[in-house]
């Protein structure tokens, strides 16, 4: 099966294509040295290329079509999946999906961010982006979490919150504002990991955790590249150049300590190996609640607090 | 008949209406044009006498026309921005603060401090859209916050006056933690019960407004400030529709639900001392500045 594949990966394929050729000849022993040196020189060239990714490039993997999604990541690490729908209150909002499942042994409450497969599926889904009843129907089942004492794992992937006159109306800003505040006082553990896309307030929306985890090739930021591009250069062909500049990949974050942990993707990037991606993420959800469930309530609330008050770099100058 | 070649208006480019208006003396409204004596125009705090225009105040100017005279003092004025990613389109970022700081004399889009409002004493927070549209970067999130740890500390109501049209671009994703950094804030204050009022000027969008601005127990908002989210512009690029008329104004927002009051500039001040006089009686300490609203 063929996977959409990126300029950057041609030199890859291209080794890829004269392995095949040489595997569909009759073998001897001289062609199958020549594979097993293509081979080698093929790793070596993955390492090349995927250890090297411009920002760009990471931004492009991270919205690939077939790249895992929350479904996918949430059938997979948890059993006993059972969504549930709407906010009570208005609708339900299919760009974020909620709903319980058992992580191991353990009951936890699930939300995630979700895109569809196609086209047809990303219409239904609005492409990942939510109304204000998207968060405030997040905000219920955190709400029913707490209340039942069930862990809360966040799975994030959005290009933004939807634009859009409903969203406006219905109070798009509010919504997104008192979730933040609120998952503040959220009284079990929060688990955030961004999986694909974290575009700003769509995302920040339902993303306050304990610990914010990000995948490898994900990224996250205060604008999309090319909403930052049209605003500098009044030209959206500069996201390239804008993704370098707004510093929005695992490792920039890392570094700013804004999140906790990168999550490894397999080599090429999480659609290359679905199962080992699930894997690595499976294994920093049972870490990462080990950690945080014997916390008791208080400390839980005044380590998130404090996690987020001394975000910010700025200069204090007490000599004038 | 239909095949013949249709006419044509030719539409002339509509006519500037210029006015040489001398320096200081007569004010231009920007919407309706008319033409008022400077003086009158900035006794009416900057509202058009003829059409209500809401001119937009700087930081200083809100600071006069909203607290007792002489009552503020600043704090933390000595906290500055970094450039954190080294940001860089056609200028760097911190050439860019330097412009902006010797345009606005401020070192960030924000000043803090304590004030009188009517005798009551506040933790008062007053945005500059001067300086890089008001956006929030680290500097406005740390100042915001301190504000609140204060007020929480001194039992003090907080008055926040928002203009900004949202998180700062070139301080990246820590722009955005500023949003979760204020509304962390917020949910500590909400706990202790401090009041804590918005009041929403023109233009108070994105960041700002999907965090500390929208979280007042009273979000009071001028006449026909642009408050939403999203950006108009963006809007319309994304739905391909012509938007409804008064869309993410003021009194668009308050018809659906998300402002408690729409206040006329001269009805602010008197409307904040009632609002302090119900949530927070025991913050008087004078009866200096005038009585409340009803002899207003």
């Amino acid at each position: 099966m063929g996977l959409a594949t990126f300029d950057f990966e041609k030199p890859i394929l291209e080794v890829e294509r004269q392995i095949e050729d040489l595997t569909s000849q009759k073998s001897n022993p001289k062609i199958s040295r020549k594979i097993t040196e293509l081979e080698k020189s093929l790793h070596e060239l993955k390492v090349q290329i995927y250890g090297n990714l411009t920002p760009w490039q990471r931004v492009q993997l991270a919205r690939h079509m077939a790249r895992p999604h929350s479904l996918d990541f949430i059938k997979a690490i948890f059993t006993n999946w059972t969504e549930v729908h709407g906010d009570r209150n208005f609708s339900d909002d299919k760009a974020v999906v909620t709903g319980f499942g058992h992580f191991g042994e353990r009951p936890v409450a699930i939300i995630g961010q979700q895109k569809g497969k196609d086209t047809k599926e990303n219409l239904a889904r609005n492409f990942g982006m939510m109304h204000p009843e998207g968060y405030r129907k997040a905000m219920r089942l955190m709400r029913t979490g707490e209340k039942f004492n069930l862990p809360i794992i966040i799975f994030i992937d959005t290009p933004g919150a939807y634009p859009g006159i409903g969203a406006e109306e219905r109070g798009q800003a509010e919504a997104i504002a008192r979730n933040i505040r609120d998952m503040f006082t959220i009284e079990v553990p929060i688990i955030v990991i961004i999986i694909g896309e974290g575009a700003s307030g769509g995302a920040l929306g339902i993303g306050v955790g304990d610990v914010v985890l990000m995948l490898e090739n994900a990224w996250y930021c205060v604008i999309s590249p090319e909403g930052c591009a049209s605003i500098l250069w009044r030209d959206r062909a500069m996201a390239a150049r804008s993704a370098e500049a707004l510093k929005l990949t695992a490792t920039d974050l890392l570094d700013l300590k804004v999140i906790d942990e990168t999550i490894p993707e397999p080599l090429g990037g999480a659609h290359r190996d679905p199962a080992a991606t699930y894997e690595n993420v499976r294994a920093y959800i049972a870490k990462y609640l080990e950690r945080l469930t014997p916390l008791p309530v208080p400390d839980l609330l005044n380590q998130r607090a404090l996690k987020y008050r001394e975000m910010g770099v700025f200069v204090e100058d007490t000599k004038e | 008949m239909w095949f013949r070649k249709r006419k044509y208006t030719v539409l002339k480019p509509p006519v500037e209406r210029r006015v040489e208006i001398p320096d200081g003396l007569w004010h231009k409204c920007g919407e309706c044009l008319a033409i008022t004596l400077a003086k009158d125009f900035e006794a009416n705090q900057k509202v058009c006498p003829k059409c209500g225009h809401h001119e937009q105040m700087n930081s200083s100017e809100r600071i006069i026309s909203t607290f007792d005279p002489d009552s503020f003092e600043e704090d933390n004025e000595h906290v500055k921005p970094a450039d954190p990613l080294k940001f860089f389109d056609s200028k760097k970022y911190s050439d860019r603060l330097v412009i902006y700081q010797k345009k606005t004399g401020m070192n960030d889009a924000i000043v803090t401090g304590t004030a009188l409002c009517g005798g009551y004493r506040v933790a008062a927070g007053v945005m500059e859209f001067e300086f890089v549209g008001g956006s929030m970067g680290s500097v406005v999130g740390e100042k915001m916050t301190r504000l609140m740890e204060r007020a929480i500390k001194e039992r003090l109501p907080v008055i926040v006056i928002c203009a900004s049209g949202g998180a700062r671009m070139q301080e990246g994703i820590l722009s955005l933690m500023q949003m979760a950094k204020t509304a962390m804030a917020c949910a500590r204050l909400h706990k202790e019960r401090i009041p804590y009022f918005t009041v929403l000027t023109h233009p108070t969008t994105a960041g700002v407004m999907a965090s500390f601005a929208s979280l007042g127990d009273m979000v009071i908002a001028e006449p026909n400030a642009l408050i939403g989210f999203a950006g108009p512009r963006v809007i319309q690029q994304t739905i391909n529709q012509v938007l409804p008329k008064g869309f993410q104004k003021s009194e668009f927002v308050k018809e659906h639900g998300f402002i408690d009051i729409v206040l006329e500039r001269k009805d602010l001040r008197p409307t904040l001392i009632n609002l302090l006089s119900f949530f927070a009686p025991w913050a008087k300490v004078s009866e200096s500045g005038e009585k409340k609203a009803e002899s207003a």
